[in-house]
């Protein structure tokens, strides 16, 4: 046990005012220089006669949104076993070149000749990430890991319309799959099949055969899977995809698993993504943002949104191309997120292929290392296979424990937020009744997976002995849990609202 | 370099030896024996490096050093992302790391503080827009006008969705591309030659029953303010479409929020709230929408909502109506977006409580009084026409170059020979405008600065 206490402000009841119940009319956290005092000629319809926006300077801006900062965790400040978020360090050096001028200060409608260095960065970034999936062609556009699925989608689309294939209006999720896939996949207008996982917990092979058909446009998959388990029929599975026709597309959420060890290229996997703000270490934000890049194989490049970026050997320029007949068009606005790519690329230098692997067996390693250490727990078990190693995360179930205890998984993970670190993915995936999903990334030392294994024992006994101090965990958090039923059944969303809520 | 006592990579090779034997696994090697040798990599990827620190900021720094900074020239450049101000304290707040390492707040016990500002950034939304319930938000501009063609689709069953046809074509194509799942039906609206004003009649005429929605911009893409907004909102009504409107939320200072002149659905770009241009992204899509069941509840994206604890009483926030999203409801969620924008929308919180209603009202004044300087000066330039449309403008504006001799590709390279970066070409996008650019004008532009561009242009034009 530690003596974790997350900061908090203000009164009992109340953490950190809403930044509208601060400051003072007249206050400001502004300068601007002078402006020129041209005549508007904005009509009367279109003009703003109130504004209900906070006043306050600038210290107490700062103290504020400081305060809040306090109330917020990340990786920086401790262990988080996020399960399929890969929660991993995010070195500073990365930071910095994203924020240099001429990353931050460079204009996407600018004269080509003039960011010639951001055109060489992403070029240069498609073909590393090429590389490291075996594929032949990278689009940097997406904006995120979802994004990316529903590009790949439209991709899919694409080539089987070229084909005049217009009866593939199926798109074969496994049980098992992030949400994403099939909400991105039904986005793009497919109609989601489902196939179970085996007792392995692994794609059910029969099931996939019978699935599979001429209405087959793709199949969506995870290697490793959410389990954390390789889908080492991976060969076979694409031979049955590819033989009616489909095309296989790989959720990059796990690549951090098998990096430098296998490539989804040589899977079989036609369409990949990648999520840099996982895999490749730019930072979470709260959220975002990330970066989602798609890549394919042959034939798809063609149908990969504009523009591309081409270098032109003889005036050695880099060139944006948009006169690409058969591209879906734009997914966004510009390029892709710019400031991600720039973490990603400069990440990638500072490992090299041999850092890569090294990433892969670190972070394998220690999810085989909780996993052998945690399956020795009174009260946690391992739902499928493991007799084998598993991959980047380990997903055990609290099923035991609720048995002998009546503590849930949702409490197991709350109370280790009073330990000082983040919470395991709970109840996910679905396949797993009371599911802890954990992975700890290469970035976490020994002591650290001890004291989580601890920790959990800790919990376990906790279950036993005084059981309703889990039910009230956490307590050293800046506040215990929520009320997330009323929160949804009466919602509250914003200070408007609020006031409306409160007469006020 | 070798990676034993790695920086990132805490593990040193004794320690992974004795976990190795602890779990009883004879090497590495054992932990990957799943993976069929067929498609094992028996080689090392093809990748430069390792490199150190050292080494890698020298390389990033000499490549970026080809990039020309606008903040090193005098730019004209806008066009759905535009150059503002970013003062100290916003750039620093939002670089504290318990904000930038922290991951969705599916935790909020441990995660108010992210909470609790996006809830912030929601509400300064709701304020900007006029509207009640805002997300916390999308990918960009784009994308967002996306997902309200699909919101609106949704809600009313209908099939069409009204845009005015001098739309941004990049946010047209991604739009496109976002409802070509359900395969609603795009209709452009003319507008009219003199004024680029909405054509009213041709808008009444399409919007019958199957229209879902009706969208406009304000200001549009071109720059000038669509003045008949309250026809607009009046006509949708009465057909029972939706009302979209498009912002760029830096005017929101000075123009009329959406929501009083009828809007039921507002979106944007954010970017401008303290969010550098850094080639385009990552940006900030605005997503807000009145207080009515049948409209939040078919809202892409997070929402966080104000809540208690369980004690009733200590306030506290946390993710809301979460089974509209893709992580509970899969293939039925209302958007598959998970990962969005988050701290760039801590950014616009933190941005919008810094410069507060009359920060904002200046800056807005600022911007559109800068602009309208820069047009007076550049109609003294004979042959350029400006604006193209006979209406009134915020901070961009169209220049036409049919009538200086020269074409507008030589004429922004004699600018740059300058240092100056000229407007952004519209023949691609609009052949009937002519030879066209669009020039943005912010609160960065001085007197100095536009009189420089005049002097310029005297000297290239003769």
């Amino acid at each position: 046990m530690t003596n974790y206490r997350q900061a908090k402000w203000a009164s009992d009841y109340l953490l950190e005012p809403l930044v509208f119940e601060m400051g003072k009319p007249g206050r400001s956290g502004y300068t601007l220089p002078p402006k020129l005092h041209e005549q508007l000629k904005i009509p009367k319809n279109l003009l703003r006669e109130e504004l209900e926006l906070p006043e306050l300077s600038e210290v107490e801006v700062v103290r504020h949104y400081t305060r809040l900062s306090q109330m917020n965790y990340g990786v920086d400040q401790g262990f988080y076993p996020l399960g399929s978020c890969t929660m991993k360090y995010n070195p500073k050096i990365c930071e910095e070149l994203a924020c240099l001028e001429e990353a931050e200060c460079i204009h996407p409608h600018q004269a080509e000749g003039t960011v010639q260095g951001a055109l060489e960065l992403m070029y240069r970034l498609e073909r590393f990430l090429a590389e490291i999936a075996g594929v032949e062609r990278v689009c940097l556009h997406p904006s995120a890991g979802a994004h990316g699925e529903f590009v790949a989608m439209l991709l899919t689309r694409a080539y089987h319309k070229l084909k005049d294939d217009g009866g593939r209006t199926q798109v074969i999720v496994p049980d098992s799959a992030h949400g994403t896939n099939p909400a991105s996949a039904a986005m793009a207008g497919y109609e989601i099949v489902t196939v179970p996982s085996d007792g392995r917990g692994r794609v059910d092979l029969k099931a996939l055969e019978a699935a599979a058909s001429e209405h087959t446009a793709a199949l969506m998959l995870t290697n490793p899977n959410t389990l954390g388990l390789f889908e080492d029929k991976i060969l076979k599975i694409a031979e049955v995809i590819h033989g009616v026709g489909g095309l296989l597309f790989y959720d990059g959420a796990n690549l951090n698993g098998i990096l430098g060890k296998a490539r989804p290229g040589d899977m079989g996997f036609d369409i990949v993504h990648f999520n840099l703000h996982k895999t490749f270490s730019t930072p979470h934000g709260g959220g975002g943002p990330g970066a989602g890049p798609i890549g394919v194989k042959g034939e798809l490049e063609k149908f990969l949104p504009v523009p591309v970026i081409e270098y032109e050997e003889k005036n050695k320029l880099y060139h944006l191309n948009y006169d690409r007949p058969h591209s879906i068009g734009k997914v966004k606005a510009f390029y892709g997120n710019f400031r991600v790519l720039v973490k990603a690329y400069a990440y990638i230098l500072l490992m090299g292929a041999e850092g890569l692997s090294e990433v892969a067996e670190a972070a394998v390693l220690n999810a085989n290392y909780i996993m052998r250490k945690l399956s020795n727990v009174r009260g946690y078990e391992l739902k499928f296979d493991s007799s084998g190693p598993c991959k980047h995360e380990v997903v055990f179930s609290v099923d035991p424990l609720k048995k002998e205890t009546g503590i849930c998984a949702k409490d197991v993970a709350k109370r280790l937020l009073d330990f000082g670190m983040y919470a395991p993915t709970y109840y996910f995936p679905p396949i797993v009744s009371e599911a802890l999903m954990i992975e700890p990334t290469e970035s976490e030392p020994k002591e650290e997976l001890d004291r989580f294994v601890e920790a959990l024992k800790d919990i376990a006994e906790e279950a036993r002995s005084n059981p309703e101090k889990l039910r009230s965990a956490p307590t050293s958090t800046a506040i215990g849990r929520l009320d997330e039923v009323k929160a949804s059944r009466e919602p509250i969303l914003s200070w408007r609202m609020y006031r409306k809520q409160a007469g006020r | 370099m070798g990676f034993v006592g790695h920086p990132y990579i805490p593990n040193t090779r004794e320690i992974r030896e004795q976990m190795l034997r602890e779990i009883g696994v004879a090497s590495v090697d054992e932990l990957f024996a799943d993976i069929p040798a067929k498609i094992r990599l028996r080689r090392k990827l093809k990748l430069p490096g390792p490199m150190s620190e050292l080494e890698v900021k020298r390389h990033v720094h000499e490549i970026l050093a080809r990039n020309r900074p606008f903040t090193k020239m005098l730019s004209f450049m806008g066009g759905g992302v535009w150059p503002h101000q970013i003062p100290s304290h916003v750039r620093e707040l939002v670089r504290r790391s318990e904000f930038l390492t922290s991951y969705t707040p599916y935790q909020p016990e441990v995660s108010q503080g992210m909470l609790q500002a996006l809830f912030e950034y929601q509400s300064m939304i709701c304020e900007l827009t006029g509207m009640d319930v805002a997300n916390s938000s999308m990918y960009d501009w784009s994308t967002s006008l996306g997902e309200a063609a699909l919101m609106c689709s949704r809600v009313t069953g209908r099939r069409k969705f009204i845009v005015p046809a001098l739309i941004d074509p990049e946010r047209f194509s991604t739009m496109q591309n976002y409802v070509s799942g359900p395969g609603l039906e795009l209709i452009k609206i003319s507008y009219d030659q003199g004024t680029g004003q909405l054509d009213i009649s041709q808008l009444r005429k399409e919007l019958g029953d199957d229209v879902a929605g009706v969208y406009v911009e304000n200001p549009s893409y071109l720059g000038f303010l669509e003045t008949q907004v309250d026809e607009v909102a009046n006509a949708a009504q009465e057909a029972g479409a939706i009302f979209v409107v498009g912002v760029n939320p830096i005017s929101l200072g000075l123009l009329k929020a959406p929501g009083d002149y009828g809007a039921d659905i507002v979106i944007g770009e954010g970017q401008p709230l303290g969010n550098p241009v850094s080639f385009g992204g990552p940006l900030l899509g605005i997503f807000a929408c009145r207080n009515e069941v049948k409209l939040v509840r078919q809202m892409p994206g997070r929402l966080i909502g104000m809540t208690t604890a369980l004690d009733g009483k200590t306030r506290g926030y946390a993710m809301v109506l979460q089974t509209r999203e893709q992580h509970i409801r899969r293939e039925r969620a209302t958007s598959s977006i998970c990962s969005n924008e988050a701290l760039c929308a801590v950014t616009a919180a933190v941005y919008l409580a810094s410069f507060g209603p009359r920060g904002l009202r200046e800056l807005g004044e600022a911007c559109a009084s800068n602009a309208s300087y820069a047009m007076r000066k550049l109609r003294t330039i004979r042959g350029l026409k400006v604006p193209i449309f006979d209406a009134p403008h915020f901070n961009e504006f169209t220049v036409n170059h049919d009538d200086i001799g020269m074409s507008l590709a030589k004429l922004n390279a004699g600018l740059l020979k300058q240092d100056i970066h000229g407007g952004k070409p519209l023949r691609g996008e609009f052949p009937e405008l002519g030879e066209a650019a669009l020039m943005c004008v912010t609160e960065l532009h001085t007197k100095d600065d536009i009189d420089r561009l005049i002097k310029a242009l005297e000297e290239i034009l003769g």
